[in-house]
C-alpha cells in the first residue's frame, strides 16, 4: 500500500504521480515500441488501429467527457480529415503539411459547427451534430472533383522529404509519435487552466460563468480540438486504408466512437484508449465465437450490433464509468487488499437537473 | 396549383405523417421522462416485423394481426421501461441516450437472427396494396390515404386521452413536475412505464403504416433518424408539434426532391432542422426555456 504525501503544489498537476506511474508508463512505452519486431504483420495493424482510433477518440473524450458536450456526428470531422490529407497528398504534399492542414481544415469545420450550437444543450446539440454529419456525408459524395464520390478515392503512402513510409512498421512508428504527442498535449491541456474551464464547463455552466468562464470561447476551443483530432486520426486513417468513401464516415461510425468512449470510461484519457482496444478487438472476438454458436446465430450480419448493444446496456446500467473506472476498482482491490469495501466509489445519487422551468 | 404539385404535396404529407408519428414517440417519452430515446425507429422496425410473424407464421388475418402487434409492442415498451430504463432514472442524459442506442442495436441485431424472416426484404401483404383511387387529375395512393387518415385519428384519440381522461390529466401533471405529481398521489413511475407503451404502441402503428409503402426489412428503423429533426421544428415537447414538424419535413423533402438538385432530398430535413435550431432554437410550439440559478 502506498501513501502520497504532498509536499507541493506542483505535485498536483505533476503527470507522473509517483514512481511507479513512471516505470509503468516506461514498460508500456518500451512495449509499443518493440511491437514491431515482435508482432506479426496483422497484429501490427490491429495495433495501428487501436492507436489512430485512439486519437479520434482523445478529441472526443475532451468534448463529451470532459466538456461534456456530446455530438453525434464526430465521424464528419474524421471524414473531413480524411478526404483533406487524401486530396493533398494526392496533390504532392509532404505528409506533416498535409497532415497539419487536414487537422486545421477539420478543426475550421468544428467552429462551423460550433457556433450555432453554443445557443444549444443537451439533446438539441445532439440533433444539430448529427444533422450536420448527414450533411457532410453527402457533400463528400456529391462533391465528385475533390473526392470522388461514392466511388471512394485512392491514398497514397506518407512520403516526407523523399522518404516513403509504405511498410507497416514505419507506419506504425509515425501512428505511435501522433498518439503520443496527442496524449501529451491532451494531458497537458487537461492540467492547465482551460482543461480546469472544461471540467468546470461540464458540471455546471451557471457557475463556470459565475467564476469568469467564458462559455462561449470555451466550448468553441473544445469543438476546435475535438475536430482537430479526429481530423488528425482521420489522416491517418485514409494512409492505413489507402481508400475512403464517404459511408465509411456516416451516422454508424459516430455512433461507434460515442459507443467507444463510452466503454472505455468517460472523462478518463485512458478511457479513449481502452475504449479504442475494446472496439478493434472486439470483432476478432466475435469472430472467433462464430465457431461455437448454432449456424443461424453465428451468420446473422446482426450479431456484431447485437454484441455490442448488449455490452453498452450492460456498461451503462452496471459500470457508468467503464472499462477504465473498472479497472480502477480492481486495481485498488489489489492495492488494498483486505480492506476494499464495496461503496468506496460510489457517489451520492446525482439527479438529473431538469432543463424545464419550474 | 397543378396536379403534379398537388400530388407531390400528398405524398409529402404522407411521409410527413410517417414521422410524426415517430416524433409523437419520442416527445411522449420525452414529456413524461426527460429522456430521449434512440430506439423509437427500433421499435418501429419491430412493430413490423411482430405484423409480418403474426399474418405469415400464424396466419392471422389482416385485422386481427394489427391489433395484437400494437399490443405485444405496448408490452414490450412496457418492459423496456421496467428492466433497462427505470434503473438508471436520474443518471446523467448522455447515459441515457446511449442506453437506447444501446437498446436499438440489440433489438437490430435481434431481429436479423430470426432465421430465414430477419435478413430478408418482405412485403406486408395488406388488404388495401397498390390500390389507386382518381379524383380528377389527381392519382390518390391508397396507401397513402391510409397513412394520413389514421394519423389524423391517432393524433384526435391522443387529444381526446390528454384532455378528458383520468390518465392523460395524470400524465400531463407528471411530465410538467414530477415532484409534485407524487405528492399529489400520482404513481409516477407506473405512469413513465405507460407512456413507453404507449410510445411504442404509436411507433408499432407508424411501421404498420410504413410497411406497405418501404417494405420490412431490419434497417427500416434508420428512417427514425429524420424523426429527430421532425421532432424539432415542432418543439420538442410538444405533441401537436410533433405531428406539424413531421408535416413540414415530410413536405420540404418531397418538394425538395422535385425542384432542387439530386441528393438535396436526403438531406433536406437536416437543413430545415439546422435553420430551425439556429432561428428558433425551441421549435414552432416549443415553450420558451430560461434557466434560472
Amino acid at each position: 500500500m502506498r501513501f502520497l504525501f504532498k509536499t507541493s503544489y506542483a505535485q498536483d498537476i505533476r503527470l507522473a504521480r509517483h514512481g511507479g506511474d513512471v516505470a509503468t508508463y516506461a514498460a508500456l512505452g518500451a512495449a509499443l515500441l518493440a511491437a514491431p519486431w515482435v508482432l506479426e504483420d496483422y497484429g501490427l495493424a490491429q495495433l495501428t488501429f487501436v492507436l489512430i482510433y485512439g486519437v479520434i477518440g482523445l478529441g472526443l473524450m475532451l468534448l463529451a467527457g470532459y466538456t461534456g458536450q456530446f455530438s453525434l456526428g464526430h465521424a464528419a470531422f474524421v471524414g473531413v480529415g480524411a478526404y483533406a490529407q487524401g486530396a493533398l497528398t494526392n496533390a504532392g504534399w509532404p505528409f506533416p503539411l498535409a497532415l497539419a492542414a487536414a487537422g486545421v481544415l477539420a478543426a475550421a469545420v468544428g467552429v462551423v459547427v460550433a457556433v450555432p450550437a453554443l445557443r444549444l444543450k443537451g439533446i438539441y446539440l445532439g440533433i444539430a451534430t448529427l444533422a450536420f454529419g448527414f450533411i457532410v456525408e453527402e457533400g463528400l459524395a456529391r462533391w465528385e472533383s475533390v473526392t470522388g464520390g461514392n466511388a471512394g478515392m485512392h491514398v497514397k503512402a506518407p512520403a516526407m522529404f523523399g522518404w516513403v513510409l509504405d511498410s507497416a512498421g514505419s507506419f506504425y512508428g509515425l501512428c505511435l509519435g501522433v498518439a503520443v504527442a496527442a496524449t501529451l498535449g491532451c494531458l497537458n491541456l487537461l492540467r492547465s487552466p482551460t482543461g480546469r474551464a472544461f471540467v468546470a464547463v461540464r458540471d455546471s455552466e451557471v457557475s463556470a460563468q459565475s467564476l469568469g468562464i467564458h462559455l462561449a470561447r470555451t466550448k468553441t476551443l473544445a469543438f476546435a480540438i475535438a475536430s482537430a483530432l479526429a481530423g488528425v486520426g482521420g489522416a491517418l486513417y485514409a494512409h492505413k486504408l489507402r481508400f475512403i468513401s464517404p459511408d465509411q464516415f456516416n451516422i454508424l461510425q459516430s455512433i461507434d466512437l460515442l459507443l467507444m468512449i463510452v466503454i472505455g470510461g468517460l472523462g478518463s484519457v485512458h478511457g479513449a484508449f481502452l475504449g479504442a482496444i475494446f472496439l478493434i478487438t472486439m470483432p476478432q472476438l466475435i469472430a472467433a465465437a462464430k465457431d461455437v454458436l448454432p449456424e443461424a446465430v453465428a451468420q446473422a450480419p446482426g450479431l456484431q450490433g447485437l454484441v455490442y448493444g448488449l455490452v453498452l446496456i450492460g456498461f451503462v446500467l452496471f459500470e457508468p464509468q467503464g472499462l477504465y473506472g473498472r479497472w480502477l476498482k480492481v486495481r485498488t482491490w489489489f492495492e488494498l487488499f483486505p480492506f476494499y469495501r464495496r461503496g468506496m466509489f460510489r457517489r451520492g445519487k446525482s439527479f438529473q437537473k431538469s432543463e424545464r422551468l419550474r | 396549383m397543378n396536379g403534379a404539385l398537388l400530388q407531390i404535396l400528398l405524398s409529402g404529407v404522407a411521409a410527413g405523417c410517417i414521422y410524426g408519428l415517430i416524433a409523437l414517440g419520442f416527445v411522449l417519452i420525452y414529456k413524461a421522462t426527460e429522456t430521449v430515446s434512440f430506439a423509437q425507429g427500433e421499435l418501429m422496425m419491430l412493430g413490423a416485423f411482430a405484423a409480418l410473424a403474426l399474418m405469415t407464421v400464424l396466419g392471422f388475418p389482416y385485422w386481427l394481426a394489427v391489433p395484437s402487434a400494437i399490443g405485444a409492442m405496448a408490452l414490450l415498451g412496457l418492459a423496456v421501461e421496467r428492466v433497462v430504463i427505470r434503473p438508471i432514472l436520474g443518471q446523467p442524459a448522455f447515459s441515457i441516450v446511449m442506453l437506447t442506442i444501446g437498446i436499438g442495436y440489440v433489438a437490430r441485431g435481434a431481429v436479423t437472427m430470426i432465421p430465414g424472416i430477419g435478413t430478408d426484404t418482405h412485403a406486408l401483404p395488406v388488404p388495401y396494396k397498390d390500390e389507386v383511387r382518381r379524383l380528377g387529375a389527381l392519382v390518390l395512393n391508397v396507401e397513402q390515404l391510409v397513412v394520413i387518415v389514421v394519423t389524423a385519428a391517432l393524433s384526435a384519440a391522443l387529444y381526446a386521452l390528454f384532455r378528458y381522461t383520468r390518465i392523460g390529466v395524470a400524465m400531463q401533471a407528471a411530465s410538467q413536475n414530477q415532484f409534485a405529481a407524487y405528492c399529489m398521489g400520482i404513481p409516477v413511475r407506473r405512469l413513465n412505464g405507460l407512456v413507453w407503451a404507449l410510445a411504442a404502441a404509436v411507433a408499432a402503428l407508424a411501421g404498420l403504416l410504413l410497411a406497405p409503402i418501404t417494405f420490412v426489412h431490419a434497417n427500416m428503423g434508420f428512417i427514425g433518424l429524420k424523426a429527430f429533426p421532425a421532432a424539432v421544428v415542432g418543439g420538442f415537447g410538444s405533441l401537436p408539434g410533433a405531428i406539424v414538424g413531421g408535416l413540414v419535413i415530410g413536405v420540404v423533402e418531397s418538394l425538395a426532391g422535385f425542384y432542387l438538385l439530386e441528393g438535396f432530398k436526403d438531406i433536406a430535413a437536416y437543413l430545415v432542422v439546422l435553420l430551425m435550431l439556429m432561428l428558433r432554437p425551441n421549435g414552432l410550439f416549443g415553450e420558451s426555456l430560461r434557466k434560472k440559478v
